[in-house]
């Protein structure tokens, strides 16, 4: 019972990260019509504003230690942090230590500029164009920018820890009346499952509470008859733009010390996603959080080495198969509305 | 109006004509080059096929660096780096046997297809006599076979599966770099001297050649101690959170847990290890232990504060105090700017050790290099004295067992050597079951 317990949870987490690039996928799908093949370099960029601020918050002048040797032999260059010179040593450390958490203010206005930019600049000049070449060139853009960050960061992973605070793991069982160790889970994943369920809460209440989010809301069910009351959707539309790439942007700020990032990541989430949204059904906001969790478990559950000592294997092959099932059983997915790309 | 009379002895002595014409450039060819890419008199060209994009471009990047270091100081430039401690006196800085060295570059991607492609470019187009390089076992079969195929030597960079001079070694193919079972001959000693003899691990293994070898390896050696191996889980090398591997692993009894994973795996699964607290964990009344069989100091930087303390092996490190390492370093060093890895070191050696074999043999045919190269005894190349194994081309020296470091003093100092295990103690025969058994064979030497 403790061992599907913690494939659950880790499958939650898992699934946190899919549910929130499937969300923004499909904010862009349904309002815009676009396949955006570029939203895991979204999410990858937003690791990437988590790492830049680490560094700038880490930007050190160098002292010569006269009395350590670098690898040459030459008197060591020791660094300090100007926080730490300026704010005194526990202080700056401790600015430097909650980088990450920093970095989601950093990186809310730097995503949203990024897809207001990318909107405007390439993808509005697709809309009109069949989804092949909407594939085609986010597909393109998103190799532009992974070889864009690795030119800048390298190939190799960097470590971006959680603050000391939120290092290591708890007892996840006592709390719930397990025995024991019987389940443990890391603070960091806990807090991701909890900020991707208020991240989707808030895109949810924004889109259902609002005058502005109604309104989007009438444009994805009927975009000319809201065009025909003079309202100017298109603005709209590219605003929400901005919001999918920041939602990708934080799930990518706040994954970052899950897995140490590297410029490829956005890639390794892309496939998945896509696959998340089309079992939730193309253009349903609920279909692709229910999707992503539901993968997410799925295939924690596939890794189990009792499940895998029955069908080798299966943990390499769980997501296509459950899309196939689900596409054969419901071909417009989960929750998919009839009429979405199916002219 | 033209008219033509074309019979069908005419059609049939015009094709002959031309067949014999155009076969002809590659009779006198054939006849003119006593083996593939035969230099001139001015130059000679090495193919460097390293990853320069995908997951080991940095790894890729710092190979470059070291073979393009090798060339200087092949063609008599810089400081001479270990040519000066090298054994071997035949290295004058005038080339190799009076020729300046040029070299070209591919890129394998870390794919097979591609680093074949690369690797026969080199070879057709630009006339590449040796081929060098590599960050992955499949990589390094592969373009080992296209070398054998070809008629070139094939001197490769970093490959650590058992495979590439065992099952699948080749007569045209030499490897410098150690191999799973050599870490896991230097490791479990000292695991069995640090953990006890009395431990359960469970095996994490990256679903390909070298995760398999590298597994059987460590588990056999750790086993020849009185360790158990409760599980062997194999893990898709595209596997980027190990979260749901990892999970099983705290109750399953086991109190070891050893990483058969390497570059982004390697990072991933460790720093996954490390967040759910198994190394805060006692299990069996010992504290719980996680070993990373295979380190590269580049790749372990990736996962910070996390390997500190973790045990495992490297083929070389630039701590060490002999002077052919210090000169590699110093000259690495002041070039570049900060100190090479493993990987360049490998790269290094191979440029300079394939130098020497055409010194010494006195020619680039393949089969003449081959031979000056098998069974050659050489030191002062940074791993003490070492052996190039007739049997299988496979390079036999002292093996570094290394953790992670507790107090680094620069984003360099990620490892310390705790051990350098003596060559003996990893020394296996040819034949070894692992390695391919009573069936593996060279095969004979190609020349193309």
């Amino acid at each position: 019972m403790d061992a599907i317990l913690l494939q659950v949870l880790n499958g939650l987490d898992k699934g946190s990260a899919y549910a929130l690039i499937a969300l923004g996928l499909t904010l862009i799908f349904g309002t815009l019509g676009v396949v955006n093949f570029a939203h895991g370099a979204l999410f990858m960029i937003g690791a990437f504003c988590a790492v830049t601020l680490s560094r700038i918050l880490s930007f050190s002048f160098e002292v010569l230690d006269e009395t350590q040797k670098d690898f040459l032999g030459n008197p060591l260059k020791v660094k300090t942090p100007y926080v730490e010179s300026w704010f005194g040593p526990e202080v700056g450390a401790s600015i430097i230590d909650w980088a990450v958490p920093l970095a989601i203010l950093f990186s809310i206005p730097i995503m949203v500029a990024f897809g207001f930019i990318m909107e405007r600049g390439l993808i509005k000049h697709f809309y009109k164009r069949p989804h092949a070449d909407q594939i085609l060139v986010t597909f393109g853009l998103a190799i532009v920018l992974q070889e864009v960050i690795k030119y800048f960061y390298g190939a190799n992973p960097i470590p971006t820890p959680a603050p000391d605070a939120f290092k290591g793991s708890f007892d996840f069982g006592l709390l719930i009346g397990f025995a024991e160790n019987a389940i443990i889970y890391p603070y960091w994943r806990m807090i991701y499952f909890v900020f991707s369920l208020l991240v989707i809460g808030g895109v949810f209440a924004f889109l259902q509470f609002t005058t502005f989010g109604m309104v989007v809301r009438a444009g994805m069910a009927d975009r000319e008859t809201v065009g025909l009351l003079g309202i100017n959707i298109d603005r709209r539309f590219t605003i929400m733009f901005g919001v999918a790439a920041a939602v990708a942007g934080l799930a990518g700020v706040m994954y970052t010390p899950i897995n140490s990032p590297n410029y490829h990541m956005g890639m390794d989430f892309l496939v998945l996603s896509f696959v998340v949204v089309v079992v939730g059904g193309m253009g349903s906001l609920p279909g692709a959080v229910l999707a992503g969790f539901m993968l997410g478990i799925l295939e924690s559950f596939a890794s189990m080495n009792q499940i895998k000592s029955i069908i080798p294997g299966i943990d390499q092959i769980i997501i296509y198969l459950i899309a196939i099932i689900i596409l054969l059983t419901r071909p417009r997915g989960l929750m998919g509305r009839k009429g979405v790309m199916e002219e | 109006m033209s008219k033509t009379n074309i019979t069908r002895r005419g059609l049939l002595k015009t094709s002959a004509v031309a067949g014999a014409g155009l076969a002809l450039p590659t009779i006198f060819t054939s006849g003119a080059s006593a083996y593939t890419n035969e230099p001139g008199a001015g130059s000679v060209t090495l193919g460097f096929n390293v990853p320069q994009t995908g997951p080991y471009a940095d790894e890729g990047a710092d190979e470059l660096r070291a073979y393009e270091l090798a060339v200087e100081h092949l063609n008599g430039g810089g400081d001479g780096g270990m040519i000066p401690t090298f054994s071997s006196k035949t290295l004058d800085g005038t080339g190799i046997l009076g020729r300046k060295v040029e070299f070209v570059t591919g890129d394998t991607q870390t794919k097979s297809d591609a680093a074949r492609a690369s690797a026969k470019s080199m070879i057709e187009k630009d006339g590449a006599i040796m081929i060098t390089g590599g960050s992955s076992s499949g990589v390094a079969i592969a373009v080992q076979g296209l070398c054998q195929e070809a008629g070139v030597i094939f001197m490769a960079g970093l490959t650590h599966s058992n495979d590439t001079t065992g099952k699948d070694r080749k007569a045209n193919g030499f490897r410098h770099f150690f191999n799973g079972y050599m870490s896991g001959a230097a490791l479990a000693p000292v695991l069995a001297n640090r953990y006890g003899t009395d431990r359960k691990a469970y095996h994490l293994t990256a679903d390909y050649t070298w995760g398999w070898t590298q597994q059987e390896s460590i588990a056999n050696s750790t086993e020849a101690m009185g360790w158990e191996t409760v599980n062997n889980v194999l893990t898709p090398l595209a596997s980027t959170d190990f979260s749901s591997y990892i999970a099983p692993v705290l109750n399953s009894g086991a109190d070891v847990l050893v990483l058969n994973h390497y570059g982004g795996n390697m990072v991933n699964s460790l720093t996954n290890a490390v967040q759910f607290g198994l190394r805060d964990k006692e299990v069996n009344g010992k504290n719980f232990e996680i070993v990373v069989p295979l380190y590269s100091r580049l790749m372990a930087r990736g996962a910070g504060e996390n390997v500190k303390g973790i045990l495992g092996s490297t083929n070389w490190h630039w701590s060490l105090q002999d002077e052919g390492s210090k000169a590699f370093v110093k000259s690495f060093g002041t070039k570049y700017g900060f100190p090479p890895s493993q990987a360049a070191h490998t790269v290094y050696c191979q440029t300079l050790l394939y130098a020497d074999a055409c010194n010494r043999a006195g020619t680039f045919n393949p089969c003449g290099v081959g031979e000056a190269l098998a069974g050659y005894e050489f030191s002062g190349l940074g791993n003490g004295d070492v052996l190039y194994r007739a049997d299988d081309h496979q390079c036999f020296k002292d093996v570094l067992v290394v953790q992670g470091k507790e107090n680094p003093t620069s984003e360099f100092d990620v490892l310390e050597v705790v051990e350098v295990t003596p060559r003996a103690q990893v020394e296996y025969p040819p034949n070894h079951p692992m390695f391919g058994g009573d069936e593996a064979s060279l095969g004979t030497c190609n020349a193309g």
